[in-house]
């Protein structure tokens, strides 16, 4: 007998140890429970993480643009009665006071990077060649940290100084240019500008590695007329899931329309809701299936040991006592069943990572051993474990010892 | 475990039983009375064998006499505390520390060994184990002649070991009263032998008054006094004398 171990533990211990059988089949079942979870868990977790990138790594979390132009109807009371609104056309325009905008939304506390950027379309030619771009004028130091560009470089490098452009792999091809080489852009205002192509990225879109270009922000400030201004403001957020309570913060605070990746990407995003609801459905249950495993043991047990439990009250031993001998049985059957359960969830993840592999060479779904899901898994069962003790624990404490002895 | 024996300086009647009914079923149509007004004194240290034929109310009485059962009506009171409004805490704690029980079978818990078995008592009060109460189950083991025996799993030893060790649990907190319920029911002659004697021995070196459950005579005559129970009565005292020559 181990000292320093109180009485409920001694007597919750040895009752599971006694009926080893029962308590290896339930410990296997909590397990096989756990496994599935963590499993579970961390696959679709790499799933939505690597969709998650794979949309983020091209766009802010957040987007604040100017306001859009609406019409009005000019005259007193009833004089737009029956007349036809037709809607303006969308000019390109500056956001309003941008620098102390981005320092207000730099001093959030859920914000991480602000970037502004000055964008719009342009021509650019080379020879006869000529294809209308999307021309993105940025701070690269800012930048990079939201749209991570410099790793998607396949030729030249990241740099932009005022003379500096970055096409995408699909333009040069189309114009025959590469690193080195330069490009005239002219903007729809007439004003043009020669650049020198230092590097060429992949998007991993073909349309996009058509039509986008990067160039220092000044130099597409000049190039499209804004002077000074800029047309949009990145902003990337601590947790992406609240990127839309962020937007909605800073719209309030600001008045500026500020568009999350949540709003922008709805349908993509409830896909993503809808497979978290699907996760949780399925740990539910198979929680709940665990739990009622373990209450159904305990059930078993308090039966078993009903003259035991009649002795002990006898002997004087509290009803509390006897609760807490039954609950702990649970707990301890969650416990164990769950550590085994994440040893067995990490050896099928393991598995996983070293045979589902694609054509590319990569994991068809990254996962990564989480110590947070393994933590989280052991509480869930162990704490599962203790509520489903509840009932039969309840229902030993309450046994009338001399029923229980007469049995 | 002295110092949780008896009530300081309590030196009255062990068991003091007024008018005590029980009945079964209270207020439906089956509704059954075993046990109709007993009067019961049992002194400190007296040895006192009950008999009388089944269902006569034996067992009634040792459980409300054991705190495990509750009276419909009457008084009672175990060393000097009135025990009939008590709540259930204080009720396990009262048998706990004043009453001892030993049963027809030994109800030993069959996932402990033998030392351990008669250590769970004072585990139970005190919650963490000990050197002093490993000292006492030792002890105990030794009175009942098992200490050679103390590291085997209950379900290891012959039934007449078993019931000794189910004496020497019943000893463990040293209690003023044992009551026990045909402890010798179950066993052949020879072991019976030896557990009466045991019990007999634990009564006259602790002053342990009990309760003996019995229907064996020739036990019964060797008691102190014995109690007739018939039909829920307690019949007018015999002496051990009258016993024998009945016998």
């Amino acid at each position: 007998m181990r000292f320093w171990l109180p009485f409920e533990w001694i007597i919750a211990s040895r009752f599971l140890r006694e009926g080893r059988l029962q308590t290896a089949f339930i410990v296997g079942g909590v397990a096989i429970g756990v496994a599935v979870i963590v499993f579970m868990s961390a696959l679709l977790t790499g799933l939505q993480a690597n969709f998650i990138r794979r949309v983020l790594s091209a766009q802010a979390h957040i987007q604040l643009l100017p306001p859009q132009e609406v019409a009005r109807a000019l005259g007193g009371d009833g004089a737009q009665e029956g007349a036809v609104m037709q809607p303006p056309l969308q000019r390109l325009r500056t956001i309003d006071q941008w620098q102390a905008l981005v320092t207000q939304i730099r001093t959030m506390p859920e914000v991480l990077v602000v970037s502004p950027s000055a964008t719009g379309s342009a021509l650019a030619v080379r020879g006869d060649a000529s294809r209308a771009i999307s021309v993105i004028g940025i701070d690269p130091a800012l930048y990079f940290r939201i749209v991570p560009v410099s790793d998607k470089i396949v030729a030249g490098t990241p740099r932009l100084t005022s003379s500096d452009i970055l096409i995408g792999t699909e333009l040069a091809g189309d114009l025959g240019a590469g690193v080195g080489d330069k490009l005239r852009i002219s903007a729809a205002s007439g004003a043009s500008n020669v650049l020198t192509i230092t590097g060429v990225f992949d998007l991993g879109n073909k349309g996009a590695n058509q039509r986008t270009t990067y160039m220092a922000l000044h130099s597409a400030q000049s190039l499209l007329g804004f002077t000074g201004g800029v047309s949009s403001i990145d902003v990337t957020v601590k947790d992406v899931y609240g990127a839309e309570v962020v937007a909605q913060r800073i719209t309030a605070l600001t008045g500026v329309q500020a568009d999350s990746w949540i709003k922008t990407n709805a349908q993509f995003f409830s896909a993503v809701q809808a497979q978290v609801t699907a996760n949780t459905a399925i740990r539910f249950f198979v929680a709940l299936s665990v739990a009622f495993g373990i209450a159904s043991v305990l059930f078993v047990s308090v039966v078993q040991k009903s003259k035991d439990i009649g002795i002990l009250r006898a002997m004087g031993i509290s009803r509390g006592q006897i609760l807490r001998v039954f609950l702990l049985q649970g707990g301890l059957l969650g416990l164990f069943g769950s550590a085994v359960g994440c040893a067995l969830g990490a050896a099928a993840l393991l598995a996983w990572r070293g045979y589902a592999i694609g054509a590319d060479g990569q994991p068809i779904v990254p996962v990564t051993l989480q110590a947070t899901l393994f933590a989280a898994a052991l509480a869930l069962a162990t704490v599962s474990g203790l509520v489903a003790a509840f009932a039969p624990a309840l229902r030993a404490a309450r046994l009338d010892p001399v029923v229980a002895i007469r049995g | 475990m002295a110092e949780l024996a008896s009530p300081p300086g309590y030196e009255g009647p062990i068991v003091q039983m007024r008018g005590v009914r029980k009945a079964f079923n209270i207020g439906t149509p089956i509704e059954t009375e075993v046990l109709h007004g007993v009067d019961l004194t049992l002194e400190r240290g007296e040895f006192c064998a009950v008999m009388g034929p089944s269902g006569s109310g034996k067992s009634t009485l040792l459980n409300i006499v054991g705190l495990l059962d509750r009276p419909s009506g009457g008084r009672m009171s175990i060393c000097g505390e009135e025990t009939t409004q008590l709540e259930d805490a204080a009720l396990s704690h009262l048998r706990a520390h004043r009453i001892g029980f030993v049963f027809q079978y030994h109800y030993l818990i069959s996932a402990f060994t033998a030392l351990e078995n008669v250590l769970m008592p004072m585990l139970g009060q005190a919650g963490f184990a000990n050197r002093a109460m490993v000292g006492r189950a030792s002890e105990l083991l030794d009175k009942v002649g098992l200490a050679h025996r103390r590291d085997n799993l209950a379900t290891h030893l012959s039934g007449g070991e078993q019931q000794r060790v189910a004496v020497a649990r019943a000893m463990a907190m040293n209690p003023a009263l044992l009551l026990a319920d045909e402890p010798t029911g179950n066993l052949d002659t020879k072991s019976a032998q030896k557990v009466f004697d045991l019990m007999r021995a634990l009564n006259r070196d602790s002053k342990t008054a009990i309760l003996f459950v019995t229907h064996n005579a020739a036990l019964a005559q060797r008691c102190d006094r014995i109690i007739d129970i018939v039909d829920g009565t307690i019949a007018p005292a015999r002496s051990i004398e009258s016993a024998r020559s009945a016998a």
